[in-house]
């Protein structure tokens, strides 16, 4: 029997993707490029025995997965920039509570409504500073579909194993083209469970009490446990507490248990990498256009690479470091007006030989583009 | 194979972008290439200038876009004012002679046909125009063959109407065939 093959939209392949992790709870309200998703949830949830719901609007979307990732469900919403920031507050709060979700934002032209119909990238920074407060976060992207598909497995397998809201930062050219998806087969990917605790009916149960890996195991609410949730800072009990110990381990906690695994949380590929003289850093679907340019250069017998992140946070500082260390330029291509580039900057040992090739006008980069930036750097006028 | 860039323009509601995905998806499941199908969204579900890309390969695919196509189907006058000079020189031009006055000479090979008027004279519906223009560009390019058009239609298409596409994507072929040089 061979493998199921289809011909989808990326939307599409990020819902293949969510019900192969074991998605049983979505709710959601429909907003371009991103509807695709919670239009096909609809129809695919509820004969599994899964939930849709469509909700008043987002605030009220991402409260909802909340509740029901504490009762035990697998959770995702998707949305896009105006409905990504209308869920920074329960974001926080699902940080604050560690709650595993999953929150897709496929990303539109902004600020505001902006252009709902065309590409952009414009959300990187928002994704990991648009809640307030210290906090780590978690933010993961693909270029195709088949990235897509193994990117939301992982969205939902690195929720539940640090019990932390994940960000899947998509793009309008991605959700909305179509190409092929192979589908893998049950277990071919991994897929992580929810933990469980051992604390039986009757037995205390301390919500935040790390085990000795320093996991923390869940109890489905309204269960055999009573417990507090709260997005105030809390002790173990999950109670408020004003205690400078408690509050210090807390925020320390909640940054740790992500910053310091940016080495392991680090998911990328590597194209031509090996001798490249110039390094190109890209993600999502302008990682298309970098790779299309890459490929032509090196027929031409140009030493070009590209390194693509599909982990955008925490930002993978080491992999860059290491990946540039012999190029004589890093070109970061994205489409908005440089997000990426001072993280590049900080990462790379000789900052001013980052440059950015960027488009902001609502139109996919074109390899062209990219090529004119080369040209400069290279000395040889557009 | 030679990579194949299409570029298939009309008015929204024609299926333009329906014809589109039914191409890419019969190179994928049917004939083990690779395809990528975009289009361009306007905020209109009906009416506007629709355009749809579609990039066939055998080897991957990474921009998406076609900005040269080597085939450039238009069926309004709008689309091919908008779009047919930015055809591949050497390229193939289809248009529909009834929606369409062609008024420049572009380098390219040009094929006038009457895919409207023989749909409506065979068939009545125009729903099934898109099908008959898919039947005129296989006949004319050899991109995927006819089966694998079908075999598409067959798991989309509602078992009443299934006929009446079969129809449709036999008369574009005929018009294809005899367009050929």
């Amino acid at each position: 029997m061979g493998k199921t093959v289809k011909f989808v939209q990326g939307n599409e392949a990020c819902v293949e993707g969510a019900l192969y992790a074991g998605l049983n709870f979505y709710a959601g309200y429909p907003i371009t490029p991103s509807t695709e998703i919670a239009e096909l949830l609809s129809l695919k949830l509820p004969p599994r025995g899964g939930k849709f719901i469509q909700m008043e609007d987002e605030i009220a979307s991402l409260c909802a997965i909340i509740g029901a990732s504490l009762t035990g469900c697998k959770v995702m919403t998707a949305t896009s920039g105006p409905g990504f920031s209308l869920m920074q507050e329960a974001l926080g709060y699902a940080v604050m509570a560690e709650i595993p979700c999953v929150i897709v934002d496929v990303q539109r032209g902004g600020p505001s409504t902006g252009i709902p119909t065309h590409v952009s990238q414009g959300d990187l920074n928002q994704a990991r500073w648009g809640t307030h407060g210290d906090h780590a976060i978690i933010t993961l992207t693909a270029s195709n579909h088949q990235d897509v598909f193994a990117m939301t497995v992982e969205a939902f397998n690195l929720s539940e194993t640090y019990r932390t809201p994940v960000i899947l930062l998509f793009d309008e050219v991605v959700a909305h083209m179509r190409e092929k998806l192979i589908l893998p087969e049950p277990g071919e990917l991994h897929t992580v469970e929810r933990l469980k605790t051992s604390v039986k009916e009757g037995v205390d149960y301390h919500p935040y009490l790390p085990r000795e890996d320093g996991r923390l195991p869940m109890s489905d609410f309204g269960g055999v446990h009573r417990y507090n949730v709260t997005g105030l800072v809390h002790d173990m009990w999950g109670f408020p507490s004003t205690e400078p110990r408690v509050v210090h381990g807390l925020l320390r906690h909640l940054v740790d248990k992500i910053e310091n695994r940016a080495h392991e949380l680090a998911r990328f590929k590597e194209f031509h990498l090996e001798d490249a003289d110039i390094v190109l850093i890209s993600y999502g679907s302008s990682a298309r256009s970098a790779l299309h340019i890459v490929e032509e250069r090196r027929r031409r017998g140009e030493r070009l690479g590209l390194l693509e992140l599909q982990t955008l946070w925490p930002f993978p500082g080491d992999v860059v470091r290491t990946r540039c260390a012999r190029a004589r330029a890093v070109v970061v291509v994205e489409m908005n007006m440089g997000q990426m580039v001072p993280w590049v900057k900080l990462a790379v040992e000789r900052p001013d030989r980052v440059f950015l090739a960027n488009r902001i006008d609502g139109v996919f980069i074109t390899p062209a583009d990219i090529h004119n930036i080369l040209r400069i750097i290279q000395g040889r006028g557009v | 194979m030679e990579r194949c860039r299409l570029v298939f323009s009309g008015s929204g509601g024609q299926g333009v972008i329906t014809a589109a995905i039914i191409l890419a998806e019969a190179a994928v499941l049917h004939e083990g290439l690779n395809a990528v199908q975009s289009q361009s969204y306007g905020a209109e579900a009906r009416g506007g200038a629709t355009r749809s890309d579609v990039i066939i390969a055998d080897t991957p695919i990474y921009y998406p876009k076609v900005l040269q196509p080597n085939v450039l189907v238009c069926l309004t006058q709008e689309a091919y004012n908008k779009f047919s000079s930015i055809i591949r020189p050497g390229g193939l031009l289809i248009t529909d002679s009834r929606y369409v006055k062609i008024q420049r000479k572009v380098d390219a090979l040009q094929r006038e046909l009457p895919l409207y008027r023989s749909v409506m004279e065979a068939i009545g519906r125009p729903i099934v125009f898109n099908i008959c223009m898919l039947g005129a560009l296989v006949a004319l390019t050899d991109l995927v063959r006819p089966e694998s058009i079908l075999k598409v239609l067959e798991s989309r298409v509602p078992p009443d109407f299934l006929e009446m596409n079969r129809r449709a994507l036999e008369i574009g072929m005929e018009l294809g065939k005899n367009a050929r040089v």
